[in-house]
């Protein structure tokens, strides 16, 4: 009796585990139900949609999502028909999102496009080189993205070089116009992949620029409290506080910094999670007031990216980076994959180098990529002024002038 | 240097390690009287929080005034988890009551997310961002107000514990579960209660931490690892001990996040837990076994 039902019971295990490799590998039937009904394009969209980055990457999705339906109800890719998009989840971790790229390859994607985090981006576009499998990445911004060669790794947004550089400069140039009232700096970086990278570049270009890092303060990814921290910068006076982490961060901080009535002549963000969000700013309009940024941002005379803002804000979204990051990143890789006349990976590697694609909604440069990384890519300078984002810099762009330093 | 930054420092880990101690206290409680460690404590914390938040939101409550509603109702919520679902799904062993409570956990957070999504929410109180001045330092008085009502959720707890005929009971539980079956007690249901007692607890952490915090699907994992360790620390079921705990690892975490940098503030909390377990297993107010 026991034998049989040991036999029955591993029997079964077997055949499911079968099975279910069968559906996960997609070897069986998956590809050839496609290939008979010659229908659509199965696109990935990965983002951390739980753990600790799960708001950016419910945010992303979103982008992406719009984008493949605006795509989807016009036709879909000419002569290749409409977009499958299959959402895969990283967990907010590199492993995650690894584990992700694996059942994406499986299931037959011809490339994928998301996973946000610099950390989460290094460990998937690596996982999908290894099946020569476009990834475009929306948002990671450390530059080992772009420089180990990877043939299938394509960023449309800038990477820390170029926010790094505008940013400094950019900040130079508010201080000396405003006959240079700041001179001290301190940093305040989460701790993985991108706010330390950020916190290294600023550590090497600030000083030669005339100012003094006083400290550099990493944090971890959740972080519960910032008292201590805020009381460092309390006992320091910094003239300038340079926040570099994601949202829940970024908000707990400046909440922090208001409540210990911490207020430095200026608070510059480097891809501050929350200082151009404007859910932060309507949250909480004292603590964001005066607070600038130097982000990705949309294009706020692009005709297309209002639109978007106002189909976000219509169903109750806020517009962040994530959305039209997201969004501009499929419509590129659509308009490769129509340039590229099939649902093949390696052709659809060639139609994006040589990519000239102008639909999207950023204030970009023209399109161009060099070794995966579109150079047109450029960040905006924001400031929260009377409750609102306006962007400062580029002056092409700019909707109001710097508050600076901040009124007492 | 001494006035002016460690005392902030020391005061501050305080204020953060009474809220630790609310969350351990639940779980200290589950684990003296089941002997099981609960899984579901961070996502019935992030249960709390969502319902502290609703309260604020759509009825207009204060969370210092829906605590007085919400700890009776998590207490039925606990209880019913424990009598209706984890009790008979666990068929009376602790490794069953183990597993149930992680499945809970992720049907709890899943649940969370497929209403709330992954949103981070925060709600505007306005004495959110008043300070008092203490020792030359400003604390937010949401903080203050968590540090004394953590004084009176543990006072209130041994009250019940030493002074009720229901807590007796518990206790007799706790000690010896067959003895107290001959003596006529309901170990499901005293089980129950215990289960009650301790998910209200984390609906009073609730309401005392969302005026300075903020609440998403995932946000009691956070607290629930610090606790697992204040308990240790404290000694396993022991009231007395998760509230000592609860502000010493504030306290070490706090000061080690200074000195250390953030990045390692919790590498104290976690040196402690291996020196406690070697040294010290019953932890501080922990009975021999």
């Amino acid at each position: 009796m026991k034998t049989r039902d040991t036999f029955s019971r591993r029997h079964f295990l077997q055949s499911t585990a079968l099975g279910a490799a069968a559906m996960a590998t997609g070897v069986v039937s998956a590809p050839v139900v496609l290939r008979a009904q010659g229908a659509g394009v199965k696109l990935g969209v990965l983002q951390p949609l739980t753990g600790a980055l799960s708001y950016s990457g419910q945010q992303g999705k979103l982008g992406a999502t719009i984008a493949i339906d605006e795509i989807n109800a016009a036709g879909g890719i000419k002569g290749l028909g409409k977009i499958d998009p299959m959402v895969g989840d990283a967990q907010s971790t590199p492993e995650g999102g690894s584990a992700e790229v694996e059942k994406m390859k499986s299931a037959g994607v011809v490339a994928i496009v998301g996973g946000y985090a610099s950390s989460i981006c290094l460990a998937t576009t690596q996982a999908a080189a290894r099946y020569n499998l476009p990834y475009i990445v929306d948002v990671g911004v450390t530059d080992a993205i772009v420089t180990r060669g990877l043939k299938n790794t394509f960023r449309f947004g800038p990477g820390f070089g170029v926010l790094a550089k505008t940013s400094i400069e950019n900040l130079v140039k508010i201080n000396d116009q405003a006959g240079k009232p700041c001179k001290t700096v301190m940093i305040v970086h989460e701790d993985s992949a991108f706010g330390s990278g950020l916190a290294k570049l600023l550590n090497a270009q600030l000083p030669p620029k005339g100012f003094q890092i006083l400290e550099t303060i990493p944090h971890p990814t959740p972080t519960r409290d910032f008292n201590n921290v805020v009381l460092k910068i309390k006992s320091q006076k910094p003239d300038i506080v340079i926040p570099a982490n994601y949202y829940n961060e970024y908000v707990l901080l400046a909440r922090t910094m208001q409540q210990q009535q911490v207020k430095p002549k200026a608070t510059y963000s480097v891809l501050g999670g929350a200082a151009s969000s404007y859910k932060f700013v309507k949250e909480f309009p004292e603590a964001a007031e005066y607070i600038m940024d130097c982000n990705h941002w949309f294009d706020p005379r692009n005709p297309k990216a209002l639109a978007l803002k106002k189909k976000v804000e219509g169903q109750g979204q806020f517009f962040t980076y994530e959305v039209y990051m997201n969004y501009s990143a499929i419509l590129l890789v659509a308009d490769a994959l129509q340039r590229a006349g099939a649902a093949d990976r390696a052709k659809l590697i060639t139609a994006m180098e040589s990519s000239t694609f102008s639909g999207h909604v950023m204030p970009y440069g023209p399109t161009k990529f060099v070794n995966g990384q579109n150079q047109g890519a450029a960040p905006a300078n924001t400031q929260v002024l009377n409750k609102d984002i306006q962007v400062i810099l580029p002056e092409a762009f700019a909707s109001a002038k710097p508050v600076f330093p901040r009124p007492a | 240097m001494l006035t002016a930054v460690i005392i902030p420092t020391v005061i501050n880990g305080l204020l953060m390690g009474a809220v630790y101690a609310l969350v351990a206290l639940g779980l200290t409680l589950i684990y003296g009287v089941l002997h099981i460690i609960n899984f579901a404590h961070g996502a019935l914390l992030s249960a709390a929080l969502f319902a502290a938040f609703l309260c604020f939101r759509y009825l207009g409550l204060d969370p210092y005034v829906s605590v007085f509603g919400l700890a009776p109702l998590f207490f039925l919520l606990g209880y019913g988890l424990q009598r209706f679902v984890i009790g008979p799904a666990a068929h009376g062993k602790d490794s069953n009551i183990l597993l149930v409570t992680l499945g809970l956990a992720v049907i709890i957070e899943n649940a969370l997310l497929y209403v709330f999504r992954a949103d981070t929410r925060t709600i505007e109180v306005p004495y959110a961002f008043n300070v008092v001045e203490f020792a030359g330092s400003f604390l937010a008085v949401p903080r203050v107000v968590g540090f004394f009502a953590a004084f009176g959720v543990a006072a209130a707890l041994w009250a019940i514990l030493s002074l009720t005929d229901i807590g007796k009971a518990i206790r007799a539980v706790a000690k010896e579960k067959i003895g107290a079956q001959l003596a006529g007690i309901d170990v499901g249901h005293v089980y129950a209660v215990t289960f009650g007692l301790g998910t209200a607890c984390l609906a009073v952490a609730a309401c005392l931490l969302i005026p300075s915090y903020y609440v998403n699907p995932h946000v009691g994992d956070a607290f629930v690892l610090v606790a697992f360790t204040i308990v240790v620390l404290g000694g396993m079921g022991s009231v007395p001990g998760a509230l000592l705990g609860g502000l010493f690892v504030g306290v070490v975490e706090s000061l080690c996040g200074f000195y250390l940098g953030e990045s390692l503030g919790q590498i104290g909390i976690f040196l402690m837990f291996i020196l406690v377990l070697l040294f010290r297993p019953t932890g501080m107010f922990g009975e021999r076994a």
